[in-house]
């Protein structure tokens, strides 16, 4: 359902993303690793037609975000790392508004609100404005507008940042139940959450992709069987690509 | 899905957002005070002793050089700012609607707030026997004029994350528009440059246009002109917000 193939993209001459390729089917959730500045986030942004890439393929159900951008977008529920949505709106207008730009009217568009509003628990919120809400409700008012329109393909970045522990079980409960029947792509720092919830996992470093399998196969390539030992030993930190950089200047 | 139905569900959350904020209230009454002081009191109106609203149509190009980018300068900046720029341009929906919704949206909003005057026109036809065509035509012309400067807003809100650079640029702009035709400058002007290529460069300037809106002639070359500023505007407007989202 998401096909990507060989993307790449840079910003004033620093190449972020280097010929990242890879293909999410129907029931899949794939969990999206990396170290900050990796180029996760730059990834999700092309996958969902917000950047264009340099040069790559992104194909989402089939529609070439290149050719026919509205088509794939249709088809994509996207929650962006920030939880972007419009602060001064009250909730309830703001998912009103996400439906009506997704082609929902009448019953079926009742019928599409309340579905999320339930799903997400925003009932006591629904008239308050987004400013005023904690961190948690307003994660949950970005997942709830990009459930809105029931999509094939869902793109969370980081989905549970910032969210107290039973807020993170709730969202990975859901994430679950989502997969069996979407095609789910999301970004974590958390590896446990890669572990409970994806059926598949890439890790991305520096703009390659440096790992591709199930949790399980991630985890038999180290002697401890532990994902964070995988994770440490296939990427850089911040600290350690600044000294390797000096190191290279010194040479 | 209908690309204008797009159009229409953007202006809508658009003037939603204009209704719901304290910051059009007090863009209305700003609004309408300072055109009241400089119709009634700076203008001289009741001195004049005559049944017009030529001063209140004078002065409008200046007042709205900054009224029009103080409501508008949020439009593209604030997106940018927050991030919701990324939002926006991921829903199914062309950046052109985008440009357009937001355009459409604020520009409905000037005209209600022009319209908002209307005491003025009840004043003079009490205080006398007006041409009320004149006076038609001169809200038409502000119409325009309101768009023309809103477009120039919504293209410099584009370019950058900061309102106070958005407002600046703008007023910038306009003012340039307005001075180009203006005519202590066109005179001082007269000293370096030939009558035509005065002429020529007065062209270009909003005033020389707005000035037939006043008279009373709706005189198609000035619908052009004010039409063309606002298609070029906007179509920069779209390439701007394109190449917003490279970072």
């Amino acid at each position: 359902m998401i096909q990507v193939e060989n993307l790449y993209k840079s910003f004033s001459g620093r190449t972020v993303v280097h010929g990242i390729s890879f293909d999410v089917a129907q029931g899949e959730v794939l969990g999206f690793l990396g170290p900050n500045g990796a180029g996760k986030s730059t990834t999700m942004r092309m996958l969902t037609g917000f950047l264009e890439p340099d040069s790559g393929k992104v194909s989402i159900c089939g529609h070439d975000m290149a050719r026919s951008p509205v088509l794939a977008k249709q088809r994509i529920g996207y929650l962006a790392e920030s939880a972007a949505s419009y602060q001064d709106m009250q909730v309830k207008a703001f998912l009103g508004f996400t439906a009506d730009i997704r082609g929902l009217t009448g019953a079926q568009k009742k019928e599409a609100l309340e579905r999320v509003i339930t799903l997400c628990h925003l009932a006591p919120v629904l008239s308050e404005s987004i400013e005023n809400l904690s961190k948690g409700f307003r994660q949950r008012v970005g997942l709830a507008q990009a459930l809105v329109h029931d999509p094939d393909v869902l793109i969370l970045d980081e989905p549970t940042d910032g969210l107290d522990p039973n807020q993170k079980h709730e969202i990975r409960t859901l994430i679950t139940s989502l997969g069996q029947s979407k095609a789910i792509i999301f970004s974590t720092h958390i590896l446990e959450e890669v572990e409970s919830v994806c059926t598949r996992a890439i890790v991305v470093n520096e703009g390659v992709i440096v790992a591709n399998g199930t949790p399980e196969e991630l985890k038999s390539k180290t002697p401890s069987g532990r994902l964070e030992d995988f994770f440490r030993a296939i990427t850089k930190g911040d600290a350690q690509r600044q000294s390797s950089s000096f190191a290279g200047v010194s040479a | 899905m209908n690309p204008l139905n797009m159009i229409k569900i953007i202006t809508q959350r658009e003037l939603g957002v204009y209704m719901g904020s304290p910051v059009a209230y007090v863009f209305l009454i700003a609004y309408l005070l300072l055109a009241g002081i400089l119709t009634f009191t700076l203008g001289g109106f009741f001195e004049r002793n005559d049944a017009s609203l030529g001063i209140f149509f004078n002065w409008m190009p200046w007042l709205l050089i900054f009224l029009v980018p103080a409501m508008g300068m949020r439009l593209w900046s604030e997106e940018r700012r927050l991030g919701t720029i990324e939002f926006l341009l991921t829903l199914p929906i062309t950046p052109s609607q985008a440009v357009l919704g937001k355009f459409i949206a604020s520009w409905l909003f000037l005209i209600i707030a022009i319209v908002l005057s209307f005491p003025m026109v009840i004043t003079v036809n009490v205080l006398g026997t007006p041409d009320n065509g004149a006076i038609l035509a001169g809200y038409v012309g502000c119409f325009f004029l309101a768009g023309t400067y809103l477009s120039i807003v919504c293209l410099t809100s584009a370019l950058t994350k900061n309102q106070v650079i958005a407002f600046i640029l703008s007023v910038m702009v306009c003012l340039l528009l307005n001075l180009i035709g203006f005519s202590p400058v066109t005179d001082l002007m007269g000293r370096w440059l030939s009558p035509q290529s005065i002429e020529g460069i007065a062209n270009f300037s909003v005033l020389s246009h707005f000035d037939g809106f006043q008279r009373g002639i709706l005189d198609s070359r000035d619908l052009i002109y004010f039409i063309s500023v606002m298609v070029f505007s906007l179509y920069l407007n779209n390439i701007a917000v394109k190449n917003a989202r490279a970072r």
